[in-house]
This record gives structure tokens, sequence and C-alpha cells, in this order.
């Protein structure tokens, strides 16, 4: 007690305790002028320029029936797209992880290829694929269905290009699931659903809420491979990312900016509710 | 409900886990399988659990044949190493797990089972963090929860996978005493695997020992070690002085030399005699069976320890000698064992 009381008179103003892990300080400045650099000063730029607008110019050119439309476009594509891509990758995680197979290595590796593609090659693949004369859209146009040039055509492009981050965020939980786990449920009586729905699921639900997110961004922003299959009829098939473009393109910063200021907001909010209900999973799971 | 263990025989690979192996298990009881790592007493465990099918032979539950049937359906109550809890789910739900997962026809009112959870919980004495998850416990109260949650579904057998091999000294033997209390409260048959021989011989009704998927000896704790079968049993529980000797006709010569020690019933060869470091008098060198010089002593206790080095060999032993026993070091000293075994090698 005298030392400690000692100590107080003598450096009063040292009250924080030093952290254990050495180099807060620095890291945190490193990290925060790297956020800023290259996250935070591109962006405000985006509002400033969206700024020489005034609100009512502002709100006109969002609420414009083309905008509104390219918005549900992405967004709903997106999401539908993120939807599909969280059952199919969940299901690919699983059997890559779960079974041995051969051409499982292979498989394995052409999950990749969405990441490697330059989006571009991807879409005009994917575009000679399902055009009225390819091999799948030929087959496809017998049965009615018109995929190329068709909001159908983004949402291939999209479940295309976010494969791989549900795949990938996804796997690495399985293979780190304990097999006594469900061994143990076994013996108390589960059948293997019911192993399945409530003790395999639970555990995994946080990695396919982040495989979710992330291949939601991904199609929100995308763009490449996008535009060769979308067709891109104003207020049909046009993506928001694209309307941007044609807006630069007419010198209309202003306009395009304001566009781009929506969806980031939009984005920001879907990704912020994901992330909560992540943080609520994985309190759920014991994980924090 | 009776365990019947019918030669069986597993295989992994080349590699004999179990080599036609027999046991029977009477209801009620507490049985240890005790063996050094690798002795096949977990793969045992996992047979009778119905985690592992044997390549052969026959697993009775109360007479019935149990080898047709799946882990679900043998109603074992099964405690890992490890815990294996449900992280996801708090104390509670992890006890009421198999109670929930039920066939819908058999399965419990909420209220009913509530009350089964909290009396189990009770019975762990942890009723008071029911609400918690798996990772706010201690190791010993994870475990607890497991042996509750094993419990929960009333099952006909209870087997335990090294249940105390992850927990501190103390803990452990906390819990074991616990468990041997548990079990005299309830009686469920119950089958624990461990390589610690204390905890064997503390807590078993009856121990088997294993080694290289073989059963040793089956007895009672006090048996095992009073009067090991074979070797392998007197080497592997408590302390054994070893030494290797040959037999002819009934007698044992060391190093060439007879020793006036018998073994009758051992056939002429290569043997080894075996003696507990306490069963050793002390004496003139003339005529003891033994000859050897004492070279160190030390110790604590109503007993010292003595090295002393075996004339005719480079063998130092250890005794134990009373400590009013004058021993100096230097000394030239008989041995005379009072209690020993001799098991041919091979």
């Amino acid at each position: 007690m005298k030392y400690r009381a000692t100590m107080g008179a003598a450096r009063p103003r040292l009250r924080r305790r030093p952290s254990v892990l050495p180099g807060f300080g620095i890291t945190l400045g490193v990290t925060l002028t790297w956020l800023a650099l290259i996250v935070l000063i591109p962006l405000a730029g985006l509002f400033l320029q969206t700024a020489t607008l005034s609100f009512a110019e502002f709100w006109a050119i969002v609420t414009s029936r083309r905008a509104l439309n390219a918005f549900k476009l992405s967004f709903g594509l997106s999401l539908v797209a993120a939807v599909i891509n969280l059952v199919f990758g969940g299901l690919v995680a699983w059997a890559l992880v779960r079974y041995q197979f051969p051409g499982r290595r292979l498989l394995d590796a052409i999950v990749d290829i969405p990441f490697a593609l330059p989006t571009a090659v991807a879409g005009i693949a994917l575009t000679t694929l399902f055009a009225e004369n390819g091999w799948l859209g030929s087959v496809l146009a017998l049965a009615g269905i018109k995929v190329a040039f068709t909001p159908l055509g983004i949402l291939v492009a999209l479940v295309f290009i976010g494969l791989p981050f549900v795949v990938r965020t996804v796997q690495p939980v399985l293979l780190d699931l304990d097999a006594e786990l469900e061994e143990v449920a076994a013996t108390l009586g589960a059948s293997r659903w019911q192993t399945f729905t409530r003790v395999i699921l639970p555990l995994v639900v946080p990695a396919l809420l982040t495989g979710f997110a992330l291949a939601f961004a991904r199609a929100v922003g995308e763009y490449g491979s996008v535009i060769f299959i979308a067709g891109n009829l104003p207020n049909v098939s046009e993506i928001a990312p694209l309307l941007i473009m044609i807006r630069l393109e007419e010198f209309k910063y202003a306009d395009a900016t304001a566009i781009a200021v929506v969806m980031l907001i939009a984005s920001f909010l879907i990704l912020l509710a994901i992330n909560r209900l992540q943080r609520w999973s994985e309190l759920r799971t014991g994980r924090l | 409900m009776d365990i019947g263990i019918h030669n069986v025989t597993k295989r992994f690979g080349a590699f004999a886990a179990l080599d036609n192996v027999d046991l029977e298990v009477r209801s009620g009881e507490l049985v240890a399988l005790l063996g050094p790592s690798g002795s096949g007493k977990t793969t045992l465990l996992r047979i009778i659990a119905g985690l592992e099918w044997p390549e052969q032979g026959r697993i009775l539950f109360g007479g019935e044949d149990a080898s047709e049937r799946s882990v679900r359906e043998r109603n074992v109550g099964f405690v890992f190493q490890h815990y294996a809890l449900f992280r996801h789910l708090s104390v509670f739900e992890n006890v009421a797990f198999g109670l929930r997962v039920r066939p819908r026809a058999s399965r419990l009112r909420e209220s009913e089972l509530r009350e089964r959870v909290e009396r189990l919980l009770d019975l762990i004495q942890l009723r008071s963090i029911a609400d918690r998850y798996p990772s706010q416990l201690s190791g010993g109260q994870r475990q607890r929860v497991a042996l509750a949650r094993a419990l929960a579904i009333e099952p006909r057998v209870l087997l335990l996978d090294e249940p105390f091999g992850a927990l501190d000294a103390k803990v452990r033997k906390e819990l074991r005493r616990w468990l041997r209390n548990l079990h005299d409260n309830i009686h469920v048959t119950s089958v624990f695997v461990t390589h610690d021989q204390e905890e064997a011989l503390e807590v078993a009704d009856r121990v088997v020992v294993m080694d290289e998927g073989r059963i040793e000896q089956i007895g009672a704790p006090q048996d095992v070690y009073e009067e090991p079968a074979t070797a392998f049993v007197h080497a592997f529980i408590g302390e054994s002085i070893i030494i290797p000797v040959t037999v002819e006709k009934g007698a044992v010569l060391h190093a060439g030399k007879p020793t006036s020690l018998g073994a009758p019933d051992v056939q002429t060869g290569p043997a080894r005699l075996f003696i507990r470091p306490y069963d050793v008098g002390i004496g003139m060198p003339v005529n003891a069976a033994l000859q050897g010089t004492v070279q160190r002593l030390h110790g604590i206790g109503a007993a010292r320890r003595v090295e002393i080095l075996l004339a005719d060999s480079d063998q130092t032993i250890e005794v134990d000698v009373p400590r009013a026993h004058e021993v100096t070091a230097g000394q030239r000293v008989g041995i005379v064992p009072l209690r020993y075994r001799v098991f041919a090698d091979g």
C-alpha cells in the first residue's frame, strides 16, 4: 500500500497500465493512416463531388426512373446471387471437406477460378455459353428460357463470381469441426439430420454469413463480367455501376457520384446489418 | 445391463488393435480398462459404444447381440476425454440434448424435461450455472457437464474414455472420488479407459489390464497388484525390481550361479525375476539369494531407498530398507527376496 501511494504521488498521470502486447500505438497509427489513404480520402472525394449538386438536384438524379431501376436490379440480383451462393457454396464446401472422391483436389482448385479469371473474360465466356446459339443457351432456348441479354444473365454472372467467397470461408470451419461432436450426438440418439441441423449447422453459420456478405459485396460492385451478358437495356438490364460509367462518359461527374453515393450508403448499411447478425451468431456459438 | 465381449478382433491395416478379446462386464459394475497407449483399450471402448466395428467377434448387451445395432440404438452414454461439449448450447441445453432429439413419440413434455435436466444439474452440482456456455467453465465443470449429458438419456451402459486425462492433478483426484460416489448411487454399468494405474486401482471394482491388443489380466484392484498374472502386469502396475535370470529344472540361476530361489512352475530357459522394492530383506552376504554392493542411500519417510549394484552383473537395483536397518555405502550385502515371482521370457 505504501509503495503504491508513493508511486502515485511521484507519477500521478501514469494511471493507464500498458498492455502486455507491444506496439499498440504504432499499429493503430499505421492502420488509420493506411485506411485514410486507401479508403477514406477517395470516399471523401466522392462526397465532395456530389456536394456540388443541390439537394433537389441530387434527389432528382437518384430517384429518376432509370436510376431507381438500376439500383433495384443491382441490389436485388446481388442478394439473390448471394443466397444462391450461400446454399450451393455451402454444399460445395461440405462435399470438398467431408468426402473423398476422385478429382477432389482438381475441383478444389477450380473453385478459385472466378477469383483469378479477368472478369471481362468471364463475361464473354458466359455470354458465348448462354447466347441463343451457345451450348447452354440453345438448349435453354428450347424450353423458352432466355439467359443472355436478360436480368437472368446478370444473375448467372453474379453467381459465378461470388461462389469462391462462400466456399473459401466455410471450408476451414468445416475442416476444424471435431469429429467427436458428431460421435457424441450419435450416442445421445441424434439422427444424422438432427446432428447436422443441431450440431454442425450452428457452428458453421457465422462462416456462412461471412461468405454471404463477401459474395453480396462483390456482386454489388461487379461490372466487367455483367456488362457483356446483360444486354444493358435501360430500366431492364442496366446495373447501377454501368449507369455510373455512362454518366461519366457523358461528363456528368456529379450525376455519377450521386448514384455512387447511394450505392455506397446502401451497401454499407446492408454489410453492417450482416456484420451484426454475424457477431450475434458468433456470441451464440460461444466463440467470443 | 451386463456386457459380453466375445472374440473381438479389430485391425487397422496390418496392425491388430484388438486381438481376440474376451471380457464379461457384470451388471452395475465399474470396470477400468488399464494399459499403455496403443494397447487397444480405447478401441475396445469405442467398439462397445458402436463407434467402431470389429472385424470379427460379437458384443452382447444383456445377452442380446448388439453388433447389428448402430450407435444411436445402443443407448450408451459416452464421455470423451476432451468433453466434446456443444459450445453453441448452454449447460442446460447440453444436458437436455439427448432428450430433445428423441423421436417425437417418446419426447418428454417441456416441464418433465426441465425437471429431469435440473435433477441432473443438481447431481453434478452445477445448477447455479445452467445458463452458462461451455467456454465459461473450468475443465472439471466441463467434464461433469459431459457426464450429466451422457446420463440424461438414462443409458444402459456408461462408457468413459480417459475421463480425467485432460484435468490437472488435484481436480482429477476430486473428480474420480466423485465419480466413484456417483456410481455407488446410481449403479449404471460403467467402463472407463485410463492409462493411470492409480486411478484404475482407486475407482474400479475390477481392473482389466491390456497390452498390445490383448487382455493380460482381469481382477480386483488388489489382485492385479498383489497377484500379477504376467510379467507385463507386474512391471506395469506398481514398482518392480526386474532381474534377468535363467531357470533350470525349477531352480533360479543369476549370472550362471545358483540363488537358492525356486520357480517350480517355470519352464527351463531365460526368465525374469520380479520383486517389489519393499519385499526385500538385507542381510549378511553369506547364503543370501543374491549379493551386491551398496552404492547410494537416499529418500525420506519410513523407508530409505538403497541402490545396490548386483554382484556378477552391472545391474543396479533400488530397494526400500527400513530406516532402523543399518546400511552404509560401500557395504557388501546379501539380498533376500521375501516375496518374488519368476516369469519365463517370450
